[in-house]
C-alpha cells in the first residue's frame, strides 16, 4: 500500500506542479492576477475536443491548435480587460474572475458535460513498477511536468523575456527605466500563463472527461501551490505541489477521496496565517502582510 | 487650434438646500427630501401591490440588496470578498440547525443565527485579517467551496439532501415587510455608520493602514468589527432565505450569493450603499424578466461585471447623482 501511495503520490504532485505552472508564470512571477485561469483550462479542454471530433483534426494538431487559441484568449482578455484596470488589484482580481466565469458558466449553459467529452490518451498500455501498475498516460505527465518545470526555472532565470517577467513584479518603474514594457510583457505573461493551461488541460484531461467544475478546482489548487510555495520561487512551486500533492494522496487512502480537495483549501488557510509571503517566497513579504 | 473642457459646477439649488441648508420653499424641500423618501414609500407600497409571484422576486431582491450592501462595507474597509456565499450560508445553516433541531421558533432563531452567524464568519476570517488586496480576496473565495465540501465529505447537517420542513413564515406580509424593513434600516444605518468617527476609521483603514496603526488604533480589532458586522447582515440574509424556502443545503454556499452581490454592487456603484442598493433593484428582476436564459444568469451577471469594471468603474449611482447635483457645460480652455 505504501508503494502506490509513494507513486501515485510522486505522479499527483507532479500533476499539480503541471496545473499550476501557468499560473505561478503569470500571478507568481510577473504579479499579474489571472483568475480566469481555470476557465483557461477547461477552455482548451474542449477547444481540442471539439477540433478533434467535429473538425476530425488528427489529435497532434487539435493540441496544438487548442494551446494556440488557448494563448490567443489569454492575450485578448489581457487587451481588453486587464490593461484597463492595470494597477487596480482589486478591479484586476474581480475582472478577471468574471472572465473566468463568462467563459465556465457558458460552457455549462451550451450544455458541454457528459461522458463522451473525454480526449483520447498519448499511449494506450501500463507498466508495471514495482508491484503498481502505472498506466502510460502518467508517465507522459511526469515527463512533461519535469521538463517544464526545468523549462520554467531557466526561462525565467537566463532569458531576456523570462527575466523581464520578474523584473515588472519586482519594481515595475525601474524595469520601465531600463527599457521593459511592461504592458507588452505583462500581456505575454498572461498569454504564457494561458498557453501553459492548455498544455495542462491537454495532458492531465485524458484521464477523465472534461467537466466545467474541474475548472474551479483548477483554479483553487493552482491557486494553493502558489501560495504555498510562494510569489516569485519557480523552486516554491515544485516543493509545495509535493506536499500538497502527498498530503491529497495520504487523505485519500486514510480517510476516503471526498476529503482530497479539502486539502488544498485548508493548506491554502495554514500558509497564510503562518506565512503569507508563502515557503520559498522572497517578495512581497512586507507589502501583503500589516 | 480651440480646445474645450467640460466644466461641472454645483446647482444653485444644491448650493441653497444641501451646503447652506436654507430651505425656503417647497421645491428646495423636496430637492433634499425626495432621495431619501423615494425608496422608502416605493419598498413600502410594492408588498401591498405586487402580484404574488413578483412579491417573491421583491423578497429575492431585497435579499441581494442587503447582501450587496454588506459586501460594500466591506469594501469600504479595505477587504475585498469574493465569497459573500460565507455569510449567507453560514446564517443559514444556523438558522435551519436551530429551528429544525433544536426546536427554537422562528422570531427567536432569526436573530440568533444573525448574530452567531455574525460572530462565526468574524471568527472564520481572522486568520487573514493581517493580510489585503488579493489574498483576502483569495481566501474569500475559498471558504465557502471549503464548508461546503465538508458538509458533503462529511454528511453533517443532511450532508446532501440537507435540512427541509423549516418553519416557514405566517404570511407572505409578514415576509416581505421583514426584508423590506431590514433592507431599509441596512441602508440607512450603513450611510450614516460610515459618516461617524467609527466610519472614518474604518475607511482609514483601507486608505492608509499604517497611518492608522502609528496613531494608536488597533487595525485588526477593527477589521473583525467590520467583518462581524458585514457577517450579521450576510447571515441574516441566510437565515431569512431559510424560513423562506422551508429548506437549507448545500445550495446555500452556490456562487450565486458572491458573484450577484458583486455585481449588483459594481454595477450601482461602490461606496454608497444606495449603489448596490440601486444594482440589486436593477439586475434580479432584469434576470427574471429573462428568466427564459436559465443557465445563462451567471453569465449574465459576469457579464455585467466585468463590462462595468472595464468600461464605467464609476457606476450607475454617481452617474445619476451627478446630474442631480451638478450641470455641465463646455467651456474653452485657457493658454
Amino acid at each position: 500500500m505504501w508503494e502506490v501511495a509513494i507513486i501515485y503520490g510522486f505522479i499527483n504532485s507532479v500533476i499539480l506542479a503541471l496545473t499550476a505552472l501557468g499560473f505561478s508564470l503569470t500571478f507568481g512571477i510577473s504579479g499579474v492576477p489571472n483568475f480566469a485561469y481555470g476557465a483557461m483550462y477547461i477552455f482548451a479542454g474542449f477547444v481540442s475536443w471539439l477540433l478533434l471530433n467535429k473538425l476530425e483534426l488528427p489529435f497532434f494538431a487539435s493540441a496544438l491548435i487548442a494551446i494556440a487559441f488557448t494563448a490567443i484568449l489569454g492575450a485578448a482578455m489581457y487587451r481588453f480587460v486587464l490593461l484597463r484596470v492595470r494597477g487596480l488589484v482589486i478591479s484586476e482580481v474581480i475582472a478577471t474572475f468574471g472572465v473566468g466565469l463568462i467563459i465556465l458558466e457558458l460552457f455549462r449553459y451550451l450544455g458541454f458535460s457528459g461522458f463522451e467529452y473525454t480526449l483520447p490518451v498519448f499511449s494506450d498500455g501500463s507498466l508495471l513498477i514495482g508491484h503498481t501498475y502505472v498506466d502510460y498516460q502518467r508517465l507522459w505527465i511526469v515527463g512533461v511536468g519535469i521538463l517544464l518545470a526545468i523549462g520554467l526555472y531557466f526561462f525565467t532565470h537566463h532569458t531576456k523575456i523570462g527575466l523581464a517577467f520578474r523584473g515588472i513584479a519586482q519594481d515595475e518603474h525601474t524595469a520601465l527605466s531600463l527599457g521593459i514594457n511592461s504592458d507588452r510583457i505583462a500581456g505575454l505573461s498572461v498569454a504564457f500563463g494561458s498557453g501553459l493551461a492548455a498544455v495542462a488541460a491537454i495532458l492531465i484531461l485524458p484521464r477523465g472527461t472534461i467537466s466545467v467544475n474541474d475548472g474551479y478546482d483548477v483554479l483553487i489548487n493552482a491557486m494553493a501551490v502558489c501560495i504555498i510555495g510562494g510569489l516569485g520561487s519557480s523552486v516554491g512551486v515544485v516543493l509545495a505541489s509535493f506536499i500538497i500533492g502527498y498530503a491529497q494522496i495520504m487523505t485519500d487512502i486514510l480517510s476516503g477521496p471526498q476529503w482530497k480537495m479539502i486539502i488544498s483549501l485548508i493548506a491554502i488557510l495554514v500558509i497564510l496565517v503562518v506565512k503569507p509571503s508563502g515557503l520559498l517566497g522572497k517578495q512581497k513579504e512586507l507589502e501583503e502582510r500589516i | 487650434m480651440k480646445q474645450r473642457r467640460k466644466e461641472r459646477i454645483d446647482r444653485g439649488i444644491k448650493a441653497r438646500s444641501d451646503d447652506v441648508f436654507s430651505l425656503n420653499s417647497f421645491r428646495e424641500m423636496l430637492y433634499v427630501a425626495v432621495p431619501p423618501l423615494a425608496p422608502v414609500l416605493i419598498l413600502l407600497i410594492l408588498p401591498l401591490e405586487l402580484p404574488s409571484y413578483w412579491q417573491k422576486v421583491l423578497v429575492s431582491t431585497c435579499v441581494f440588496a442587503l447582501l450587496a450592501m454588506s459586501w460594500d462595507f466591506l469594501v469600504g474597509v479595505g477587504m475585498v470578498s469574493l465569497g459573500q456565499a460565507l455569510f449567507f450560508g453560514v446564517g443559514a445553516y444556523i438558522a435551519g440547525i436551530s429551528n429544525k433541531i433544536l426546536g427554537l421558533p422562528i422570531w427567536i432563531d432569526i436573530p440568533i443565527a444573525t448574530v452567531l452567524g455574525g460572530a462565526i464568519c468574524a471568527v472564520l476570517l481572522t486568520p487573514v485579517l493581517r493580510l489585503r488586496g488579493v489574498y483576502f480576496s483569495m481566501v474569500t473565495l475559498v471558504l465557502p467551496l471549503m464548508l461546503e465540501r465538508i458538509v458533503e465529505a462529511s454528511g453533517a447537517f443532511g450532508g446532501t439532501e440537507g435540512i427541509s420542513g423549516i418553519t416557514p413564515f405566517p404570511n407572505s406580509y409578514t415576509e416581505s415587510y421583514l426584508i423590506v424593513f431590514a433592507t431599509l434600516f441596512a441602508l440607512f444605518a450603513f450611510r450614516r455608520l460610515v459618516t461617524t468617527d467609527y466610519g472614518l476609521v474604518l475607511k482609514a483603514i483601507k486608505d492608509n493602514d499604517r497611518a492608522v496603526m502609528s496613531v494608536g488604533i488597533n487595525i485588526y480589532w477593527m477589521k473583525a468589527q467590520a467583518l462581524f458586522i458585514s457577517g450579521c447582515v450576510g447571515a441574516f440574509c441566510g437565515a431569512f432565505i431559510t424560513h423562506v424556502y422551508g429548506f437549507v443545503g448545500m445550495p446555500s454556499f452556490a456562487l450565486d450569493y458572491s458573484i450577484l452581490p458583486l455585481s449588483s454592487a459594481v454595477v450601482g456603484g461602490m461606496g454608497t450603499f444606495a449603489g448596490s442598493f440601486l444594482g440589486a433593484f436593477i439586475l434580479v428582476p432584469l434576470s427574471e424578466a429573462l428568466r427564459g436564459i436559465g443557465g445563462l444568469r451567471i453569465v449574465l451577471y459576469s457579464f455585467f461585471l466585468v463590462f462595468f469594471i472595464v468600461a464605467l468603474p464609476e457606476g450607475i449611482f454617481h452617474y445619476i447623482q451627478r446630474k442631480y447635483q451638478q450641470f455641465e457645460r463646455w467651456v474653452e480652455v485657457d493658454k
